[in-house]
């Protein structure tokens, strides 16, 4: 007990005295910096699902050239992929409030009023834009083969879409959707913007509370590094297991 | 042919390269926010503006040094002064024990209390019992956010950017109070068409050792000589009237305090 005790106490001597960071002070608001990951996860994980559900729908009439709706829907993209986030964002946050209609509308209270909510709509939307376009070009990248083989077995044009078409251009978007998610994260600094208290808004208190930046925005960088590599690895598996047939693979000679 | 042209395009970048250094000489770089109305502000054509900015111009025409006024977004002013980004913070900068363990100061240059503002007649007191679950706004990296966490521990704080976007916040109804330099806040805010229906909340803050002792010109801690001469200047400005010619210019009150 006493050596662990005055092993603990070397640390802080440590990092009181010849430390270029102040390691104390770090692992005092570890959980702050916890709590900061859990809110950049949640918002960055919901934008994807609600924009991912988006993007499905959207790149088909895409795809199909839709008569009335491949006109706005390509609009929509071309507005959200042509604009930086960090504007959107203040559009929403900033500039909605501005209006007295908007601040008495019913949606006010329960919704635009709160930053998170801000966020997540802005969010989903984006990540909608910039999949339904890399969706499309999977969609329509199938291969003629495939499509005859569906049709030859007699399949509705539901059945091919739902059996053959998507399950296909899933698997080709995959490693184009590992970046957009990477993105997604990175970009989902913007929050601390509009006051939230993600991973670099943490990192930004502890710079306004202590004026130490490099301890606050290090912090921060490791968790949006450990962050990224998790999600890496997890695309790597999923790569691996759906897009194995397409992988370069070893193969004995035999001769 | 060629080496004699290289040589004398080396030369040539040498000779620009030691006269912009020489011109450093002469030039005191600044510091400055452009966010803080009537502190410093920017007019729609770029300039900057306030009286930050007239008692940076002053303090240059004394040391007689050029002028390079430098913007900065305010919670990367201490970092920008240590990475040698500029000689001197003038941007309302409070003196306090905690920014002295980074930087150094020159004596105040002014002193104003801070002060909650909310709606008039919020329904609450500006007590910390009163702000209890309430979401209070402060600016990042200011006396205010470290007074907020400290009275107010069981408010909701919020942090911006810019003093601006608090009080975009709070007319937006997203705030229930904000706290922030009083001084800043009649002029910046409560006394023009966007402050109406609000008003001060509660009493000045009592509390040294978040706010201060006033704000001072802040300076990196081996460059004891600029505090000194800086000091020697803002006693100057003082004495000799130039100092009420500002202060009147911008405010009725006198805001060098005790």
């Amino acid at each position: 007990m006493t050596t662990e005790q005055t092993f603990f106490e070397y640390l802080v001597h440590v990092s009181e005295n010849h430390s270029p960071l102040d390691f104390m002070l770090i692992a005092d608001h570890l959980d702050k910096f916890f709590f900061g990951a859990l809110l950049t996860l949640e918002i960055t994980a919901l934008a994807l699902v609600i924009g991912g559900a988006m993007a499905v729908p959207l790149a088909i009439a895409r795809a199909y050239r839709h008569r009335w709706l491949n006109g706005p829907i390509w609009a929509f993209t071309y507005v959200f992929r042509g604009t930086p986030l960090l504007v959107q964002i203040y559009l929403v946050y900033y500039g909605l409030a501005q209006f007295d209609f908007v601040r008495e509308s019913f949606l006010w209270d329960p919704v635009l009023s709160s930053p998170w909510w801000c966020a997540l709509i802005t969010f989903s939307l984006n990540t909608a834009a910039y999949t339904t376009e890399f969706l499309r070009g999977a969609i329509e990248n199938t291969a003629r083969g495939e499509i005859e083989a569906a049709k030859a077995c007699g399949m509705s044009k539901i059945q091919m879409m739902r059996r053959v078409i998507l399950p296909g251009a899933f698997r080709r978007a995959l490693p184009a959707y590992s970046n957009e998610v990477i993105f997604m994260l990175h970009s989902s600094v913007v929050l601390s913007t509009i006051t939230l208290q993600d991973i670099l808004g943490v990192g930004r208190w502890l710079n306004g509370r202590y004026y130490l930046a490099y301890e606050g925005f290090i912090t921060a960088m490791v968790f949006y590094m450990i962050l990224v590599f998790l999600i890496s690895q997890g695309f790597k598996f999923w790569e691996k297991k759906w897009l194995g047939h397409l992988m370069p693979r070893a193969v004995e000679s035999t001769k | 042919m060629k080496i004699k042209f290289m040589i004398t395009a080396i030369a040539g970048a040498f000779a620009l390269f030691s006269m912009t250094a020489s011109a450093d000489g002469h030039a005191l770089r600044v510091g400055v926010e452009g966010a803080y109305p009537p502190f410093s502000w920017k007019e729609s054509d770029g300039s900057l503006k306030g009286f930050d900015i007239d008692m940076a111009m002053e303090v240059c025409k004394r040391l007689d040094k050029k002028c390079v006024l430098i913007e900065q977004e305010w919670d990367g002013m201490i970092p920008a002064l240590l990475a040698k980004k500029f000689d001197t913070i003038i941007a309302s900068m409070s003196i306090t024990e905690e920014r002295k363990k980074k930087v150094d100061f020159t004596i105040k240059y002014y002193n104003t209390p801070a002060k909650l503002v909310a709606k008039t007649d919020p329904g609450f007191d500006g007590t910390a019992s009163g702000l209890n679950g309430k979401r209070l706004g402060v600016q990042r990296a200011t006396t205010h956010q470290c007074s907020a966490e400290k009275l107010y521990p069981g408010a909701e704080i919020v942090l911006y950017a810019t003093q601006e976007e608090v009080w975009q916040d709070l007319v937006a109804g997203r705030l229930d109070a904000q706290l922030s330099d009083s001084l800043q806040a009649y002029e910046g805010f409560l006394s023009l068409d966007a402050g109406k229906g609000y008003d001060f909340l509660g009493e000045n803050l009592d509390d040294i050792e978040c706010q201060g002792v006033g704000a001072g010109f802040t300076v990196r801690k081996q460059d004891s000589a600029l505090r000194d001469q800086l000091s020697q200047v803002i006693l100057d400005i003082r004495a000799d009237g130039t100092y009420k010619a500002l202060n009147d210019k911008y405010f009725a009150v006198d805001i060098y305090g005790n």
